[in-house]
């Protein structure tokens, strides 16, 4: 196991190396100087430009500049925003709880909807259910979030009026985070009404962020669950007289998860691509929305670094998967 | 007496609930998160709407709604006759907030005035570098040409200031209604100083304005509450709230539920909607801004009025505005500056559309092919470069003219089209930092701005003279005069093709009194109300 798990982390050290090189090229390629970029209309006189170029660096030799980014990286130094002034990593740990609560609650919507309907897909394969629930599975995986979150806000915030429109929490509550999880914070601090209002401010961006990890867990439930029912055991369960609901919530199910556990823990690289835009449409104060936000202002180490720090994180949570995945199922180790 | 005082206190406890009863918070749907609470450090008008016009004042505004200056926290100034040396006059007792962080121990005075300033460009001073942020730029301050000409700021006393000038600048005074010349708080700077708390400056604002900073979440909400020692009065509001939204659909559905009670930039799709709601009113105003496409004027035939003249003629422009700007609509373009900005001369117009005289012109010219530039960035002023270049290609089709189209990427377009020998039909525009004409004037069409931003290499002595002249003339009268001769002369020589001046939005909920669309694309609410 301690072999296997070695194995993985050496892995992770090219893949690394690989994020911090795509990162710094990315925001290099970029079309455009990025000194004449932050500059706008007015333009910026000669001297003033060499100037800039110094403070920011930018006059060094790529290699020199991607060395000193590298080593900066490596002692945890994630660099100042160019705009806010503060420091990258701050930033980015005010933000981070507000993603991973969506994040969560996502993941919640998609699983307890997912798992049970790709098992009763399977059990009642080609049943009309199974049908409508394939294609409907087809839709939502190919559902475009930005026009999907809009629609939603329209009919059940605008129309109906059943769900505000966006933001984390009603505006008049006020109180200093713990957490940085509002749900929590709101429990912590005692406040019944605003841990209500949170939660009814999760409900759509939740729904619209975990839509397209619902498709796909309902699918691989689906088929994980019907290439257990073929089984040999299953069909011995069967024969030897147990319930249809001990034979597939017992026999199936447990062997069947194996494969759905590993693809929620792959679907978390989804979840934080899709934050980018349910963050933005929501105005969801995650790392999403602060991506967006400094792309558009042209701020530099921000992106950079922002795309490094997520990439850790996917990279982390794979990892972690890898391991579960082991404990799982320990042939896995062996290979 | 005791008697009294509990009775005092009762009276005291009665009017703190009423007061908290009917406290009347405002909900502002913003754009997007401010980069922080400094205004002498940040250039985007979302920075300046939560900080500069909510928490500061300045030594002279623009009045609600205009570009007009008026008194701020200087009740009057004296400029010498020779335009070199200004002296302002400071309000008597005028308080800084006091917040949690920070308690006031003296009113504002000449040293405040000083030290804004003076941390904007002096090196020596310990707030212009690394010691209070890192990569300080100053944008605004470099950007205004201010270290140009600011020879020196002098307090004479307390409440007198002096500021001496390098050579005669009439647009001065608006640069100092401007974000960037907020007064801060230097008792405030000196204690963060000492404490060694100095980049708290940028996150917790002290200023005069009418409102008073309360709290920030990061990308999320800003919270103020009314000045209640603002200078000019306690606001109406009690408390404004920035509920950051950055998305515009979500902006106008939030004011159409109620959650905010103002939000700008509605999408040009959602106007339809916004117009047939009864509890919100779109307001709509031209901005201070100007789309154009400037020709090299000294690249024949491009050098002959007559044919520059006969290519504006050649473009349909009505349908272009249409076409570009769909329901959001634009107001055509007459004169580089829009009607919002004093001295725009009302008897001047551009050429109308008339390609049957303009096929002839461009034949005898012997204009058969020209180069028409592209850029891919959307801009207030125009949303869509290509759109625009692919229908004025059709238009001089018609008259006989191949518009081959060049395309680069935004920064690239601007480096290469900035060029003096760039050819061709070059499309830009402007949106105006202080609402003076000489920002559109002499930043876009001076014979100096040439290789830096004025695209049509044009310059011409009769229009330079006037400029130059209205730039060192301190009275307005004067200078109206000036500016309007210059647009009869931009209107006959024709340097560029001039598009249209684009509208701006803002909703706002039925119950919302005293809100103004600002020509400046700045968003203030000091004198706006609410009813319940």
């Amino acid at each position: 196991m301690l072999r296997y798990l070695l194995n993985k982390i050496a892995l992770l050290i090219p893949t690394l190396v690989g994020i911090t090189i795509c990162a710094f090229a990315f925001v290099r390629l970029l079309p455009g100087d990025p000194i004449l970029a932050m500059a706008g209309e007015h333009g910026v006189a000669p001297a003033r430009y060499e100037e800039l170029k110094e403070q920011f660096g930018y006059n060094l030799p790529i290699w020199e500049q991607y060395a000193r980014y590298v080593g900066e990286v490596a002692t945890g130094d994630f660099g100042v925003s160019i705009s806010s002034k503060r420091p990258v990593l701050e930033e980015f740990k005010t933000l981070f709880p507000a993603t991973l609560e969506l994040s969560f609650f996502a993941m919640i919507f998609a699983m307890v909807l997912g798992i049970p309907a790709g098992i009763f897909a399977a059990v009642k394969r080609g049943s009309w259910f199974d049908q409508s629930l394939m294609g409907t599975a087809l839709v939502g995986y190919s559902m475009p979030i930005f026009w999907w979150g809009l629609l939603l806000i329209i009919f059940f915030s605008g129309y109906l009026g059943w769900t505000p429109v966006s933001g984390r929490i009603g505006l008049q509550f006020f109180f200093k985070p713990i957490t940085g999880f509002m749900t929590i914070d709101s429990l912590l601090h005692g406040k019944w009404d605003a841990f209500r209002s949170a939660l009814s401010h999760l409900v759509l961006p939740a729904i619209v962020l975990g839509t397209i990890p619902l498709a796909v867990i309902a699918r691989q439930t689906r088929s994980a669950m019907l290439e257990v029912l073929g089984e040999d055991y299953v069909r011995t369960a069967r024969a030897k007289g147990l319930s249809a609901a001990r034979v597939i919530g017992v026999h199936a199910l447990r062997n069947a998860l194996i494969p759905v556990v590993t693809t929620i823990g792959l679907q978390v690289g989804t979840l934080l691509a899709g934050a980018i835009l349910t963050e933005t449409i929501f105005a969801w104060p995650g790392i999403g929305k602060w991506m967006v936000d400094s792309i558009f202002k042209r701020d530099y180490v921000v992106v950079q670094s922002g795309l490094l720090l997520i990439a850790l994180i996917v990279m982390a949570v794979n990892l972690i998967v890898d391991v579960l995945y082991a404990v799982i199922n320990p042939r896995i180790r062996a290979a | 007496m005791k008697k009294t005082m509990t009775f005092a206190a009762a009276l005291l406890a009665a009017s703190v609930l009423s007061g908290m009863a009917s406290a009347k918070t405002l909900v502002y749907c913003s754009e997007a998160s401010p980069a922080n609470f400094d205004p002498g450090t940040t250039t985007g008008g979302n920075d300046f709407d939560a900080s500069s016009r909510t928490v500061y004042s300045r030594l002279v505004e623009f009045k609600h709604g205009g570009t007009e200056i008026e008194p701020g926290l200087a009740d009057k100034w004296e400029i010498s006759d020779d335009g070199l040396v200004y002296t302002f006059h400071l309000h008597p007792g005028v308080k800084f907030q006091t917040t949690d962080y920070f308690k006031p121990t003296r009113d504002l005075n000449a040293d405040d005035v000083v030290f804004s300033f003076d941390r904007q460009f002096n090196k020596q001073n310990p707030w212009n570098g690394d010691k209070y942020l890192p990569n300080l730029t100053w944008d605004y301050y470099t950007g205004m040409d201010m270290p140009k000409y600011v020879a020196k700021w002098e307090k004479v006393d307390d409440l007198t200031v002096k500021l001496t000038l390098t050579e005669p600048n009439a647009p001065m005074l608006a640069n100092l209604g401007m974000d960037f010349a907020s007064i801060v708080s230097k008792e405030y700077a000196d204690q963060l100083q000492k404490d060694g708390k100095m980049a708290d400056f940028s996150t917790k604002p002290v200023g005069t304005g009418p409102f008073q900073f309360v709290d920030y979440q990061l990308d999320s909400v800003i919270r103020y509450a009314a000045n209640p020692d603002y200078f000019k009065g306690k606001e109406k509001i009690d408390d404004l709230v920035f509920a950051i939204t950055p998305d515009a659909t979500a902006r106008i559905q939030k004011v159409l539920a109620g959650e905010c009670d103002v939000a700008p930039y509605p999408n040009p799709a959602d106007i339809a909607t916004i117009k047939a709601n009864k509890d919100v009113t779109l307001l709509d105003q031209a901005g201070l801004n100007i789309g154009y496409m400037s020709y090299n004027t000294t690249i024949p035939p491009l050098d002959k009025p007559e044919v520059r003249h006969a290519l504006n003629q050649a473009i349909d422009r009505e349908a272009l505005i249409k076409s570009l700007f769909q329901d959001a609509g634009a107001t055509p373009a007459e004169n580089l500056i829009p009607p919002t900005m004093w001295s725009w001369n009302k008897d001047v117009k551009t050429d109308t559309y008339n390609p049957e005289a303009a096929k002839k012109v461009l034949a005898d010219a012997g204009l058969k092919e020209i180069q028409l530039w592209a850029s891919d960035r959307v801009r207030p002023y125009n949303p869509n470069f290509q759109r625009a270049a692919e229908l004025i290609q059709a238009d001089w089709a018609k008259v006989g003219v191949k518009a081959n189209i060049v395309n680069y990427e935004w920064t690239k377009y601007r480096e290469e089209g900035k060029k003096k020998d760039r050819p061709g039909a070059f499309q830009i525009g402007w949106t105006g930092d202080n609402g003076d004409p000489d920002n559109f004037f002499a930043t876009l069409f001076a014979c100096s701005a040439i290789g830096v931003s004025n695209y049509s290499s044009w310059c011409d002595k009769d229009f330079e003279d006037l400029i130059q002249k209205a730039k060192k003339t301190s009275d307005q009268a004067e200078r109206t005069k000036l500016y309007e001769q210059a647009q009869v002369i931009f209107a006959k020589q024709a340097p560029a093709f001039l598009l249209a001046h684009s509208q701006v939005y803002a909703v706002v909920r039925n119950n919302v009194t005293g809100f103004k669309m600002d020509p400046l694309g700045i968003h203030r609410f000091d004198g706006v109300d609410k009813s319940e």
